[in-house]
């Protein structure tokens, strides 16, 4: 069947076009974008004016928590989740219970994505077996079970030996490290960041330092090796600066930042409410320096890409003492409203600037189909309706938890549609009515 | 009430006017920290506190200002001085007080601090008075209790009734805090003490100085408008007030200092140490002390030392505190 998406505004900065064009889709594949393509007997979507046409966003970093945490979240609502925030495929970090860290694990995660029809799922094997930092994990069969990076997210990888070899060994395959990084003995009891928030507050820190001392171990590795690491949710500015310096001596470095790392900073732990643990995430919220930083870093292109890390919990186990709730907030059903919000219509970046955070360049990093729509591409499309008025509503998440800072949040900008392999997987009816896309 | 009788009510004598803040009540339905009070809101409850210690010398220890309400003590962690403090100035103001330790509570079977907090709630507790080794747990309580809430200590952040049982003292001896230059010296970084401490001596206008190993410094205290040094002695030069603070062992998870003995030799107040200060220095401790680490027993036990008086003036501040949050002279009027 073929579906033809009518006069919207085409972001495709992997083409180089931005303009009012046509997409037609045949089946699940692009055909062609083209201005003013003829019906000829196709379904259309009128695409309403202003509205944004773009490859499907990419979420390179979410928990989706099954096996062994069902509780929070679960592979079929994570993926709910995942189209209602725009997303049309999500990779899935290993620190599952079990961990992801051998192929049977891989093929139920690729199995309930399979049964949930939604966003694509490419799960992310773990480095060590049990991501415990000791082993290498069975890499190799990982991959071809069909995980598309290595990451002991949730934790660094513990040691510069096996770091070294992970990159060695991932290398071969042209896989990137995900590399959470943390210095451990530096974060110690650390739930919060280090300095004048905390410090009133009575929390123990965290500094940026904890996650810069590991990033520059990390790069120093990939240069000697050849290897590539990708530096997970960076926070900290002094980070950003080593990634800056890889990149320039062309080290195989990239890096990504979530939103609520560009958007908030360590003062949301006094106020609106103080000790909320929808505020405590790892690394944490950082000063202003740090935030205006990784802006920056947004701008200027050292940022590869934006990644929600979305981190689902249960109400009961965040609904505790500051430092006896767990690390993490969900963000795929806010990321485009902040991103749209905070950065575009901020005026710190264009449109195509953003597709290629959310869309190009993670494609690029995991060598995954879409963050295009190349003729012959896999028809993953995200309709954006740049200028809706988005209240953020946390009871009305698919996630199956809430826990997220930016309830009751105002922002400018919103999703339309998601369509993952030609099939239209998502509308939002406060963007447009719902006929529109289907 | 108007506001010439402060702290009148059957039993509790006016306060002198001229110690008299400019406001009448507390309109706080908890007590969470010095932060959340204002300059004539912390004179409130010193001016409070001095008539209430007069209840104390009396021969019959009891007025019936909270005669009917109920008051919860749910303690955490070990404490001895301010828990019976708390009791003492409970039972004196006439309150149906119980007592409750984690070991005897239901968080040996699991049980969350709010579904513990619930539980309490259920059975209309009028205040429950908290202690508990998580920094904003009063807090997380405060935004789910109908009950007040006071901060007995919670974690690293703050200890109100300490800060103001302090000031009280500090005001005894010298009546005024504003301009007194004041030194607290010891493990800053863990301490809940010095944080409500340097929220309300600032706010009244003193002269704050900090000092301590650099480790134990926490980031970003010279935005609250103190002076940090690693020198003692420079902290401690004409100093009005000398407050030293426990070397935490139960909270040291790291190696902050090579030894105690070398920590006192650093920074350990010594009679030395202490001739830098002014003549009528005053010596203060919030207890638990560590003879020979943070104070010599020659200080402790010295002619400066008020350390005493503190733990003595703890029951009246702590009298001022209860009765002020349950509504004072005003909601007795109306009673």
């Amino acid at each position: 069947m073929k579906r033809l998406l009518k006069g919207g505004r085409v972001v495709d900065p992997a083409n180089g076009r931005d303009g009012v064009f046509d997409v037609l889709i045949d089946g699940d594949r692009i055909v062609r974008v083209a201005k003013d393509i003829p019906v000829n007997g196709a379904q259309v979507m009128d695409v309403p004016a202003g509205f944004v046409v773009c490859p499907g966003l990419i979420d390179m970093h979410v928990h989706l928590r099954e096996p062994g945490q069902e509780h929070k979240e679960t592979v079929a609502t994570g993926v709910a989740s995942a189209v209602a925030g725009g997303f049309t495929a999500v990779a899935c970090m290993p620190n599952t219970v079990p961990i992801n860290d051998n192929a049977g694990v891989t093929e139920f995660i690729l199995k309930k994505a399979a049964e949930a029809r939604l966003a694509r799922v490419y799960p992310i094997g773990a480095v060590s077996r049990g991501s415990d930092g000791e082993q290498l994990a069975d890499i190799g069969e990982l991959r071809a079970a069909g995980c598309v990076a290595i990451s002991d997210d949730g934790r660094p990888v513990k040691t510069a030996l096996l770091m070294r070899r992970a990159l060695e060994y991932a290398g071969m395959f042209k896989m990137p490290v995900l590399e959470h990084c943390e210095d451990l003995s530096l974060r110690g009891e650390g739930v919060a960041h280090e300095g004048y928030h905390a410090s009133l507050l009575g929390l123990r820190g965290i500094p940026g330092l904890a996650e810069s001392i590991m990033a520059q171990r990390d790069i120093a590795l990939a240069e000697f090796t050849g290897g590539w690491v990708h530096i997970c949710h960076m926070s900290a500015a002094t980070t950003l600066r080593a990634v800056r310096e890889g990149k320039t001596h062309g080290v195989n470095v990239t890096c990504e930042v979530a939103p609520h790392h560009f958007t908030l900073t360590d003062e949301a732990l006094a106020s609106p409410v103080s000790y909320d643990t929808n505020v405590k995430m790892n690394p944490p919220l950082r000063g202003t320096v740090d935030r205006d930083e990784m802006l920056k870093g947004i701008v200027d292109g050292s940022v590869d890409a934006i990644a929600t890390d979305h981190a689902p919990h249960h109400y009961d186990e965040k609904k505790v003492e500051f430092d006896m709730a767990p690390f993490g907030i969900i963000g795929l059903e806010t990321c485009v409203s902040l991103s749209l919000d905070r950065l575009v219509h901020s005026g710190l970046i264009r449109l195509p600037r953003l597709v290629e955070l959310l869309s190009t360049n993670p494609a690029r990093i995991l060598n995954i189909p879409g963050g295009s729509l190349s003729d012959g591409a896999i028809a993953d499309v995200t309709v954006l309706a740049p200028d809706l008025q988005v209240v953020v509503d946390a009871s009305k998440f698919r996630s199956k938890s809430r826990n997220t800072p930016f309830g009751g949040w105002q922002f400018r900008g919103g999703v339309a549609a998601t369509i993952v392999g030609g099939r239209t997987v998502y509308v939002n009816d406060s963007a447009s009515d719902a006929n529109r896309f289907q | 009430m108007t506001s010439k009788h402060v702290a009148a009510a059957p039993g509790i004598a006016a306060v002198p006017a001229e110690q008299r803040s400019g406001i009448s009540a507390l309109r706080h339905k908890d007590l969470l920290g010095i932060a959340d009070l204002t300059a004539d809101e912390i004179r409130l409850i010193l001016d409070t506190a001095e008539a209430m210690r007069e209840i104390g010398d009396r021969p019959i220890k009891k007025v019936p200002a909270l005669r009917g309400k109920t008051v919860v003590n749910l303690f955490f962690e070990a404490s001895t001085r301010t828990r019976t403090s708390f009791e003492i100035a409970e039972k004196r103001l006439s309150a149906d007080t119980l007592n409750i330790a984690a070991t005897t509570s239901s968080v040996v079977k699991g049980e969350t601090l709010v579904d513990t907090a619930l539980n309490l709630e259920a059975m209309a507790p009028d205040m429950i008075v908290l202690r508990h080794a998580s920094s904003g747990a009063c807090h997380l309580l405060a935004r789910i209790c109908r009950a007040g809430i006071i901060n007995a200590g919670d974690g690293m952040h703050e200890h109100p009734t300490q800060a103001l049982l302090d000031a009280f003292t500090i005001r005894e001896h010298k009546k005024t805090i504003a301009g007194l230059k004041v030194a607290i010296v010891g493990d800053l970084l863990h301490s809940r003490v010095l944080r409500s401490n340097v929220q309300l001596l600032t706010k009244l206008g003193a002269e704050v100085w900090v000092s301590g190993p650099p480790t134990l410094m926490p980031p970003g205290i010279e935005r609250q408008g103190v002076r940090r040094t690693t020198s003692v002695d420079e902290a401690v030069e004409g100093a009005d007030v000398v407050m030293l603070l426990r070397v935490q062992l139960e909270r040291m998870q790291g190696t902050f200092f090579p030894s105690l003995r070398e920590y006192f030799t650093l920074f350990g107040m010594t009679r030395e140490r202490l001739r830098r200060a002014k003549p009528d220095v005053i010596i203060m401790h919030p207890g638990p002390m560590n003879r020979g680490v943070e104070i010599d027993s020659e200080v402790a036990d010295g002619p400066y030392s008020v350390i005493l008086e503190q733990v003595a003036n703890g029951v009246a501040v702590r009298m001022a505190v209860l009765y002020l949050l349950a509504g004072g002279a005003e909601h007795e009027a109306a009673a």
